[in-house]
């Protein structure tokens, strides 16, 4: 399934200064209501952008819920972002909700890779960097340039790291298990050769 | 050939690889895929939209455990939560479609996806495994290679038998000394996770070693590498010893007898060498281990009860919490006490419970449940007469699955509770919108709903000098 490319994105920050926010918090349990993956826009950070689980008048403290922040597209994290449980929902609810780039210290494992798979680019940066694009005012245009692995805001650039595999997955847009379908006469000859030497594995009972 | 002296993960890891994918990663063959009906039905469901066959359907399992309801009675569709009838049917559906191995909700094989996979011989020693579902980590503990995925991950190895993965940097966690009377795995996850942090792991493939990890049963070893993932590692590992052979033997899925004596003569090489070395090492003296609890909303924020929480404790978790600095733990009132999940829902846990609740009772005040982490597990524990202690104490005994480990909608713990829970995740709004989770052993949860406060087991009480 090809997926639109990543290649340029210019849009607005939303900060969320909190380390440690996990998928849980991303899309709660409850909100995922549809084996799917559409369908979760709603659930996006359901349990602070809603004033009570079942009722859902917006809580206004809630910086996606300022009418300033509303069409942010690049969300700002701190520590950790998207560790806990392994939901694809989180990635999933994001892209849905418009989000397309997430900048922050560091991420849970899972949940990084999840983005590279679904079309959002995950950048890392410093924590002096993370804290001066925490710092900036909230009408600061970004753009971020994938190819030449640059941000730009203000008059600034930083340049951001990201591996070449996923960094091809997001500009060609491309499907991964295409990309390993194309290896696959390599992985059924291994499969050929580890089952003389593990059969077990290969002859499970039934 | 160079004679590098090798990691057993990295003997793992060679067993598995099928060569390069480029830019640093790997192409690794996956032996057997788990799924579960939350995480696991969506990826069959994307598989069969986009046109992809189930490579080898014989070693994929499909299990019903995260939204069944933990009712006695329950029937195969019944959900714990409003509209979660869909994913058990879609799933179930699904996995017929795709010809896997179907574990539905009343199968005497059902559980809990982590606790099963071991019970049944899909985790042995020197196999790789993936499921969606972070908690995979706790396989390591029979010496596999098993970590969580995402589901479209878990779709891309379904389909085509192997997985792209970096190596992840390795980390050796040696642990010497004798857990103190009262403390068990649990405690000494806690103490690990408490003294490092919840980055700790720094995502790495994290080997446990040393005299107290090979003194630990191979249940005990699944609830220490069960929080490896709350530690921010890739995924845990153990060395496989006698222990582990013999708990594998004869299991449904594991080797066939006529394959026995091949497995076992290599999973015994299924060691790290002599002067392997590591990215980090980590030494652990497990004298100092006491029960923990948790007061924070992460595994980190754990401390003994007896402790007052430090005036520098993260504010915000304070807030949700409901704590105030300088206070300890000890004493303070709970209103629920869950035991069960994939960290501690295992046989061994159950009786650890049970020693503390005989000729007890729960304080009227507090909704204790305890929900077995599998058929297998709620049989043996029956046979035992556990569940007759459990509920003359006064919880309830539930039928197997995750239950109250998280919220997935439904009915649950009250918004602000206070519950105690063998469970291994204690984020905000985990067991319930609002719910204050307070991560403890079996012994500890046991102790505290007898109490109807925070407390521990009497032989866990510090020695007080007179
Ligand atoms: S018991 Fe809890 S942690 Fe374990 S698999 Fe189920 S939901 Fe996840």
């Amino acid at each position: 399934m090809k997926r639109t490319p990543f290649i340029r994105h210019s849009g607005k920050i939303a900060v969320l200064p909190v380390d440690n926010i996990d998928t849980d918090q991303i899309i709660p349990s409850r909100e995922m209501k549809t084996v799917g993956r559409t369908g979760l826009a709603d659930g996006l950070f359901a349990g602070w952008r809603y004033v009570s689980a079942d009722d859902r008048t917006p809580n206004p403290d809630f910086v996606l819920n300022d009418p300033e922040h509303s069409d942010a597209t690049i969300l700002v994290a701190g520590e950790n972002f998207g560790c806990g449980s392994s939901r694809e929902h989180a990635v999933w609810a994001l892209f849905e909700y418009g989000i397309r780039v997430i900048i922050a210290r560091s991420f849970g494992d899972i949940f990084f890779n999840n983005c590279l798979r679904n079309g959002i680019l995950p950048i890392r940066l410093s924590p002096e960097k993370t804290d001066r694009i925490m710092a900036l005012t909230r009408d600061t245009t970004f753009v971020i340039d994938l190819p030449e692995q640059q941000l730009h805001f203000g008059d600034s650039a930083v340049r951001f790291d990201i591996s070449a595999y996923g960094k091809r997955l997001l500009v060609e847009g491309l499907d991964p298990i295409d990309l390993t379908l194309k290896s696959f006469e390599q992985i059924r000859h291994f499969h050929r050769e580890d089952e003389t030497l593990r059969p077990w594995i290969y002859r499970a009972v039934h | 050939m160079s004679s590098k002296p090798q990691t057993l993960f990295d003997k793992l890891w060679a067993s598995h690889r099928i060569g390069s994918a480029g830019d640093g990663a790997d192409l690794i063959a996956i032996d057997r895929i788990l799924l579960h009906e939350r995480t696991g039905g969506v990826a069959l469901k994307m598989l069969a939209e986009t046109g992809h066959a189930v490579h080898a359907p014989s070693r994929v399992f499909a299990i019903m455990d995260h939204i069944v309801s933990y009712r006695a009675d329950r029937a195969a569709d019944d959900a714990r939560s409003p509209g979660g009838e869909v994913f058990i049917r879609e799933t179930r559906n699904m996995a017929q479609y795709a010809g896997i191995h179907l574990i539905d909700s009343n199968d005497p094989r059902q559980g809990i996806v982590h606790v099963i996979a071991p019970e049944l011989g899909i985790a042995i020693p020197g196999a790789s495994l993936v499921c969606p579902d972070s908690h995979t980590c706790s396989l390591g503990a029979l010496g596999a290679l098993a970590w969580g995925i995402g589901s479209s991950e878990a779709e891309h190895a379904m389909a085509t038998g192997a997985l792209r993965v970096n190596p992840p940097p390795q980390m050796r966690i040696t642990i010497h000394g004798e857990l103190p009377e009262g403390t068990g795995a649990k405690d000494l996850a806690l103490h690990i996770i408490a003294q490092h942090g919840a980055s700790g792991g720094k995502r790495c493939a994290v080997e446990y070693a040393g005299s107290t990890v090979e003194n630990l049963s191979v249940e005990e070893r699944l609830t220490l590498c069960n929080l490896a993932v709350e530690f921010s590692a890739f995924t845990a590992i153990i060395r496989p010893d006698d222990k582990v052979f013999e708990y594998v033997e004869g299991r449904p899925f594991s080797p066939a007898q006529e394959y026995a004596h091949r497995a076992a003569e290599q999973w015994m090489a299924l060691e790290t060498d002599e002067h392997a070395e590591f990215d980090y090492e980590l030494s652990i003296d497990a004298s100092q281990v006491v029960p923990l609890v948790s007061w924070g909303t992460s595994p980190a924020q754990s401390s003994a009860i007896h402790t007052p929480i430090s005036q520098k404790a993260d504010s915000r978790a304070m807030a949700y919490m409901g704590l105030e600095p300088g206070a300890p733990l000890a004493g303070l009132r709970i209103d629920g006490a869950f035991i069960g999940s994939c960290t501690n829902g295992r046989l061994s846990d159950l009786r650890s419970a049970a020693k503390i609740l005989a000729g007890q009772k729960v304080a009227s005040h507090v909704h204790a449940v305890c929900v077995p982490g599998s058929q297998q597990v709620k049989r043996q524990a029956e046979a035992e007469g556990l569940d007759i202690i459990f509920k003359s104490a006064g919880f309830e005994w539930g039928a197997p699955g995750c239950a109250m480990c998280f919220y997935a909608g439904g009915i649950t713990f009250p918004p602000d509770a206070r519950v105690i829970s063998s469970t291994n995740r204690n984020f905000e709004g985990r067991q319930g919108p609002r719910v204050r989770t307070h991560l403890a052993s079996p012994a500890t949860v046991a102790a505290s709903a007898v109490a109807g406060m925070i407390a521990q087991s009497e032989s866990s009480k510090p020695e007080i000098d007179a």
